[in-house]
């Protein structure tokens, strides 16, 4: 048979995937995605929630199967089923989670069922051998007869790069390698896929932290809404560019936009804040933040997916606990990693996913509602069902949820209506603050227009409100303030004048430049 | 000496440290009988064997993260089919032969449910207790009496045929757990069975496999079982895979999978047979067997979990 005249290996890129389409029931994830991954190259893939990331990288390393394009590894094409036949074709993934087995040694982690065998018998003694070189080969020296969980996190994602790169593979996919290690182990990591990238090796990239993008990356390319949006050479991608493009804004106008925020700034106010939480932090999760928000503010919190927005809400909540730092609402302490004592102080919050940690499926909106205010009251002081009909109407109508009556399943009302009885689960404990994490994603226009009315109102009834949305328009304009977040650090607030969409980015933006040229 | 005093080495030494202990207090207690004789010794070893090789297979299913409930009706089975067909004339061989083939054919059937339709081991394998026990039954409600002359003639032999039996079986372990890919998947399978799939290792045929070897000590207990008793009894093992896992769990190997060895097994069963052993010696009531063997599984989970949050911390 003729072969058809090749190109020079240099030209052809080591992945190439083109007009990949991937469907799931009532979503198009994945829209004729086109992605190139050269060798000595790094490639960070961009994109904010819903982009098409995660499942472009599935479909690559063989946990889900594209409905159409073709997928080519070195001038083959390919189609791997599951993780192991993307292995064979050379594909390793690194997750975001260590995915090997703790309780066993390093060696036999990085061997296991490659293991050299000699009459029938398991040669250990080659196995650490072969351990050895792969982990000389990342600069790393252990005792590889030591077992997997007497190392640090980032050692033990060195080891899984290490068992990666033993499997003879050529494209290196990483998905949120770093969401896990502090700077010193980012920096290592850093250096090791340096050194891969100079031996030849094609490495996919994913991360939230922008920073982290701009020093390890030589190409960036962006997806919004399962769609590319462009590939470009890091060097010459502007931060702000790259921000624009994920948001899907047009550049120019924001180049123009001074990045002229505020520097951090305790609040001005006359009257002492209700919510004062200072030095709130948690490693790997949050740097350190002050909090204030006062009695009728509206406090928004800005910055893309990964930014520290989510983190910081489950810190004041205590959700998750903090390990620096204190929280006080209305001048009583909330002990720290107890959402029972943030709730008794008065404060509320409706979290991000709604279908997970909102709503209970099976329970009536009536249910469903009193739930918090149940729990504030305690075991002993139970609302009579009567009261509680009485209280279930009142916020029906108050909200506008369209339901027949209040003992419909919860599960059989629409996105937009479950969040008004979520949001209605939180006013009827009558809190004093109430944290208000995504309110608006995946409910329809009408519904997100009266989800922000009752947001103005609530403010000028005099209560508290944290506001998190990735619109950052629907922040601009529900929020007194705004503190801006990007890589799970608080860069500083914007108010007054200075409080709009353009500054907001430029500031994202401006703190990269600051950080990475400093 | 390091590596018996490092983290992973540390419990099972524990282990083997109390077993020399048992065996000493108790013969303290009865300085004046017979206990620090080679005969002790030997009971010990010839009345626990079948235990023993019932609790090596086992480890397997339980180092995968599973657990089999079935093998004491194996056991009975074995013992009332080999009685069957050596009275209707069969060879030994051939009765050994089909016996084992049984019991991989029923631990296969097992491992594929557990494995293809993500089954509870635990629903599974008591489905298989239950079948088994109720096949023996429908075989022979009774006991029959093993007359064969190979059989009758295992009495000669240089070494006791539950000793034998528990050693070859111990071997066997020591060699699929420790130097077969087999063996370190399991490991891993029960480490953490969706690391185990993201690192491209077979977890099905692992699964599947666990299960087959397991059932095959359990007939393979069963024929060792048929020597020493020369007889098939329908209601023999009732129960002893309780004290197979009881054993397991003793001798240091993790409930939840992954993290154990086949030689703290038999310190387990080892512990288990001195607790006995010391029972009859002080001539109490066999009941408080089940009492001490209840208190100690209490106590060395227990002890279990301290050793291992303190090596976790560090």
């Amino acid at each position: 048979m003729a072969q058809p005249p090749q190109p020079s290996p240099e030209s052809t890129p080591l992945l190439s995937m083109t007009g990949i389409v991937k469907q799931f029931p009532g979503v198009r994830a994945l829209d004729g995605v086109d992605f190139q991954v050269r060798r000595g190259e790094i490639h960070s893939l961009m994109g904010q929630n819903g982009a098409g990331k995660s499942t472009l990288l599935k479909v690559l390393t063989g946990v889900y199967t594209r409905d159409a394009g073709q997928m080519l590894l070195d001038g083959r094409v390919i189609s791997p089923r599951s993780p192991l036949e993307a292995q064979g074709e050379g594909i390793s993934t690194v997750y975001q989670e260590v995915n090997l087995i703790p309780d066993l040694s390093v060696a036999e982690n990085i061997v296991l069922g490659r293991q050299t065998q000699r009459f029938g018998f398991i040669d250990w003694r080659a196995a650490r051998r072969q351990a050895d070189a792969a982990l000389a080969r990342l600069d790393l020296q252990l005792d590889v007869s030591a077992s997997l969980n007497s190392y640090s996190i980032a050692i033990q994602q060195m080891v899984a790069i290490a068992r990666a790169l033993d499997e003879e593979c050529s494209l290196l996919v990483l998905d949120e390698p770093t969401s896990s290690l502090d700077q010193q182990e980012v920096a290592r990591l850093f250096g090791v896929l340096r050194r891969l990238r100079d031996d030849g090796l094609g490495i996919v990239f994913v991360t939230h932290f922008l920073d982290q993008v701009y020093q390890i990356s030589d190409t960036i390319t962006v997806l919004r809404n399962g769609r590319l949006v462009g590939e470009w050479p890091a060097a010459e991608f502007s931060r702000i560019e790259l921000i624009a493009r994920m948001l899907g804004r047009d550049p120019a106008s924001l180049t123009e936009a001074e990045a002229g925020a505020a520097p951090p700034s305790p609040v001005a106010a006359a009257e002492a804040a209700r919510l004062v939480a200072h030095q709130l932090g948690r490693r790997g999760q949050l740097q350190p933040v002050d909090v204030e928000v006062g009695a009728g503010e509206v406090l928004g919190l800005g910055g893309l997916l990964g930014s520290g927005r989510t983190e910081l809400a489950r810190l004041l909540f205590g959700l998750d606990r903090a390990d620096s730092g204190r929280v006080e609402l209305a001048g009583r302490a909330v002990r720290r990693g107890q959402p029972r004592s943030a709730i008794a102080a008065g404060m509320g919050y409706s979290s991000e996913d709604r279908k997970v940690e909102g709503i209970i499926p099976e329970l009536s909106v009536r249910e469903n509602l009193i739930l918090a205010l149940a729990s504030k009251r305690g075991l002993w002081r139970r609302l009579g069902r009567a009261a509680q009909e009485a209280l279930a109407d009142r916020y029906i109508q108050a909200l506008g949820i369209a339901t027949p009556d209040a003992e419909k399943r919860i599960s059989e009302l629409s996105g937009g209506n479950q969040q008004k009885v979520l949001l209605a689960r939180w006013l009827a404990a009558e809190p004093s603050l109430l944290i208000l994490d995504e309110p608006t994603r995946g409910i329809d226009v009408g519904a997100k227009a009266e989800i922000m009315a009752l947001v103005a109102d609530l403010k000028a009834r005099g209560m508290s409100v944290v506001f998190i949305s990735s619109e950052l328009e629907e922040v601009v304009r529900s929020s007194d303030r705004i503190m801006v977040l990007c890589d799970r650090a608080a860069l500083g607030e914007l108010r007054g004048e200075s409080k709009t969409e353009q500054a907001m980015l430029a500031r994202i933006a401006s703190a990269h430049q600051e950080v990475s040229g400093g | 000496m390091r590596r018996l005093l490092g983290p992973r080495m540390l419990p099972l030494a524990a282990t083997g440290l109390v077993v020399v202990l048992l065996y000493l207090a108790a013969g303290a207690k009865f300085h004046d009988s017979n206990w620090f004789t080679y005969r002790v010794l030997r009971d010990l070893v010839v009345n626990n064997g079948v235990l023993g090789v019932l609790a090596i297979g086992m480890t397997f299913v339980i180092l995968s993260g599973g657990i089999d409930l079935s093998i004491g009706s194996t056991v009975a089975f074995v013992g009332i089919l080999s009685a069957t067909l050596l009275g209707q004339g069969w060879s030994p061989p051939a009765v050994i032969t089909l016996s084992l083939v049984c019991g991989v054919a029923l631990g296969a059937l097992m491992g594929w449910l557990v494995a293809s339709f993500d089954l509870p081991p635990f629903m599974v394998t008591l489905g298989g207790m239950f079948l088994m026990r109720g096949v023996t039954l429908l075989i022979n409600d009774s006991q029959i009496a093993i007359t064969h002359p190979t059989y009758l003639a295992s009495g000669k032999w240089p070494i006791h045929p539950a000793a034998g039996a528990w050693l070859i079986a111990l071997v066997v372990a020591l060699y699929l757990l420790h130097y077969t890919r087999f063996g370190r998947n399991i490991y891993a399978v029960g480490g953490s069975e969706q690391s185990a799939l993201l690192m491209g290792l077979p977890v099905w045929r692992t699964k599947v496999a666990v299960y087959a070897c397991c059932s095959l000590f359990a007939a393979f207990a069963g024929v060792a079982q048929s020597f020493v008793s020369l007889s098939g009894d329908s209601t023999q093992g009732v129960a002893q895979e309780m004290d197979a896992i009881a054993a397991v769990v003793i001798g240091g190997t993790l409930l939840t999978g992954g993290r154990g060895y086949v030689a703290g097994t038999v310190l387990g069963v080892l512990i288990l047979g001195l607790i006995q052993s010391a029972i009859i010696f002080a001539n109490i009531n066999s009941w408080w067997t089940r009492i001490g063997i209840g208190l100690l599984l209490l106590i060395f989970v227990l002890l279990q979990r301290a050793i291992q949050q303190r090596v976790d911390r560090q």
